[in-house]
């Protein structure tokens, strides 16, 4: 596939928010000590980032002013779930920042942003997990990675967040669950990674078209020039960028911000978790780009030779 | 009052999309149609003159389907949107290979993957005949259902910004305003070696069902289960003599 840069961006961002209000729900719930001021602005960040990953979703559609219509399948389609979680997601995180700000204290709020964030990481993974043809996204792993990457990114920032503001008590908790977390969605992307390179696709030249014979090549496309089967689903970058891609998404994505983040834990160095986010930022658009670039769609076997 | 704001106050929720003023029926996914119209494509006459992609094109961009934008057409890397291709494949080893002419459009799946992913509803299988269809008033443009179609079927308009796709020319085979012989699609009547045959497959005494019966017609990608509606026809030995011009060496 060719990675289009709204959705990458849109669901990095999006993902890292819910992970910063999951982080900061359970924080409360956990009834962690805070500053009075801390929960209010770590919404608003979230708010902000959800805003801005909306914002963009809207630049992956041809006909932005349509947009309200893809509410209306949710029977069928998870593209329509996740388009009817988002707002309640942003609706839900914005009520519970107005009422602590009116100062009203309620498990509820926070127990309904954790259930829903856990539902919008389903909707968005299951997107690409059920389209069966795709063999690199229709696995379990593929929810498990969208879910554990948005974690691992929310409790970074919130570590973040609270060593810049001076929550140490607070840090003393997020960070060891930021790193223990981001060790463990290493693993799970190690896993999806390593699984994705060795598939064996099942679709074939000879079962794309029916020609049984075994030497069987394409000549023509049908076309002189591209079309958009060309453009959406070939990335056109070479096996060395996306190798390259592939390291850089390993060592920016999770293994230098978990050691980073054992560094300020072992250390109690409070720039350790803004440098992690920092790194970890650029290494999860990797990666999310390297989701879609690695996927290889059964249509292109029609598109392989022009003539 | 825009359409739009119709479909919200009605509380409309599963679109009713009209063809050619006639409002057409969703079907549900799983169901099993009474009628499936489809074209089954004879292999072993396809010369790959590439009538039926220009023929496609010319009725489709003039067509309720259209228009059918192409940028740059004169320009160095032209690109447009198409409803038909026909593809070339060399098949077995030199100096015994087959030239395969493969024409490729949407195949109208019994199951289409294509449409229950859609968000909007404007990709809807029709409960009367089958023909897997956009509304292009309700498309976003959100290219989902192109992801969902193994086949690469579909073609995103660039000019319009809506997913495009075969109609299997719904406006031509209705329009009782034609002569009987051409309420077919535009590239069935194109094709000079009659390598399109055109009709319903649910149907057993049908020239399409026969086709496929008798000549061992086959689908494209069945490893999927999508079923497609459209059908190709193998290549076969025909009995001219091994040295007569055309004629094969085994």
């Amino acid at each position: 596939m060719n990675p289009a840069f709204s959705v990458v961006f849109f669901t990095t961002v999006a993902g890292a928010a819910q992970g910063l209000v999951v982080a900061l729900a359970l924080a409360v719930l956990a009834g962690l000590p805070m500053a009075p001021g801390f929960a209010g602005i770590a919404l608003l960040v979230a708010l902000a980032m959800l805003l801005v990953g909306l914002g963009a979703s809207f630049g992956h559609l041809g006909r932005p002013e349509r947009a309200w219509r893809a509410v209306l399948m949710w029977r069928t389609s998870w593209l329509s779930r996740e388009v009817i979680v988002l707002p309640a997601f942003i609706g839900l995180v914005a009520l519970w920042w107005l009422a602590l700000r009116s100062g009203i204290e309620t498990p509820v709020l926070p127990l309904a942003a954790l259930a829903v964030a856990a539902l919008l990481w389903y909707c968005t993974a299951m997107i690409y997990a059920c389209l069966r043809f795709i063999q690199e996204w229709a696995q379990p792993l593929t929810v498990v990675n969208f879910t554990l990457t948005g974690l691992s990114s929310g409790l970074i920032l919130a570590s973040a967040l609270a060593a810049l503001m001076g929550e140490g008590s607070l840090l003393r908790v997020t960070g060891p669950c930021a790193l223990a977390v981001t060790l463990v969605a290493w693993a799970t992307r190690m896993l999806a990674l390593r699984r994705n390179a060795a598939l064996k696709p099942r679709s074939t030249l000879q079962s794309a078209t029916g020609i049984r014979a075994q030497k069987l090549v394409q000549k023509s496309m049908g076309m002189s020039a591209g079309s958009f089967n060309t453009r959406e689903f070939f990335h056109r970058a070479s096996h060395a960028a996306l190798r390259q891609v592939k390291v850089a998404l390993i060592l920016l994505g999770f293994a230098l911000p978990a050691l980073l983040l054992a560094w300020g834990v072992l250390a109690s160095t409070p720039y350790a978790f803004m440098l992690a986010l920092l790194v970890q930022a650029p290494g999860l658009v990797a990666d999310r780009w390297f989701f879609f670039a690695q996927a290889q769609h059964p249509q292109n076997l029609y598109y392989q030779v022009v003539s | 009052m825009m359409q739009w704001l119709k479909d919200l106050m009605a509380g409309n929720f599963v679109p009713s999309p009209r063809v050619g003023g006639q409002p057409s029926v969703r079907a549900e996914p799983g169901e099993t149609l009474a009628r499936q119209l489809a074209l089954v494509i004879d292999l072993n006459v396809c010369v790959g003159c590439h009538a039926c992609v220009t023929s496609c094109k010319q009725w489709n961009t003039s067509g309720s389907a259209g228009p059918l934008a192409d940028e740059k057409p004169y320009g160095a890397d032209p690109t447009g949107t198409f409803f038909n291709r026909v593809q070339t494949y060399e098949a077995g080893a030199f100096p015994g290979t087959d030239t395969i002419h493969f024409p490729k459009s949407c195949l109208h799946c019994e199951d289409p993957p294509c449409v229950p992913v859609c968000p909007t509803g404007a990709s809807y299988k029709r409960k009367e005949d089958g023909i897997v269809l956009v509304d292009y008033d309700k498309c976003i443009g959100c290219k989902y259902c192109a992801w969902a179609c193994p086949y690469g079927a579909r073609e995103l308009d660039e000019e319009r910004q809506v997913m495009t796709k075969c109609t299997l020319c719904v406006d031509r085979i209705y329009d009782e305003a034609l002569p009987k012989e051409d309420r077919k699609p535009a590239c069935v009547k194109a094709c000079p070696t009659g390598a399109r045959i055109f009709g319903d497959v649910k149907d057993p005494d049908s020239d399409a069902s026969k086709a496929v019966r008798e000549r061992g017609g086959y689908s494209l990608m069945p490893e999927w289960e999508t079923r497609p509606a459209n059908q190709y026809l193998p290549r076969r030995v025909t009995g001219a003599p091994a040295d007569a011009p055309g004629g094969r060496t085994p």
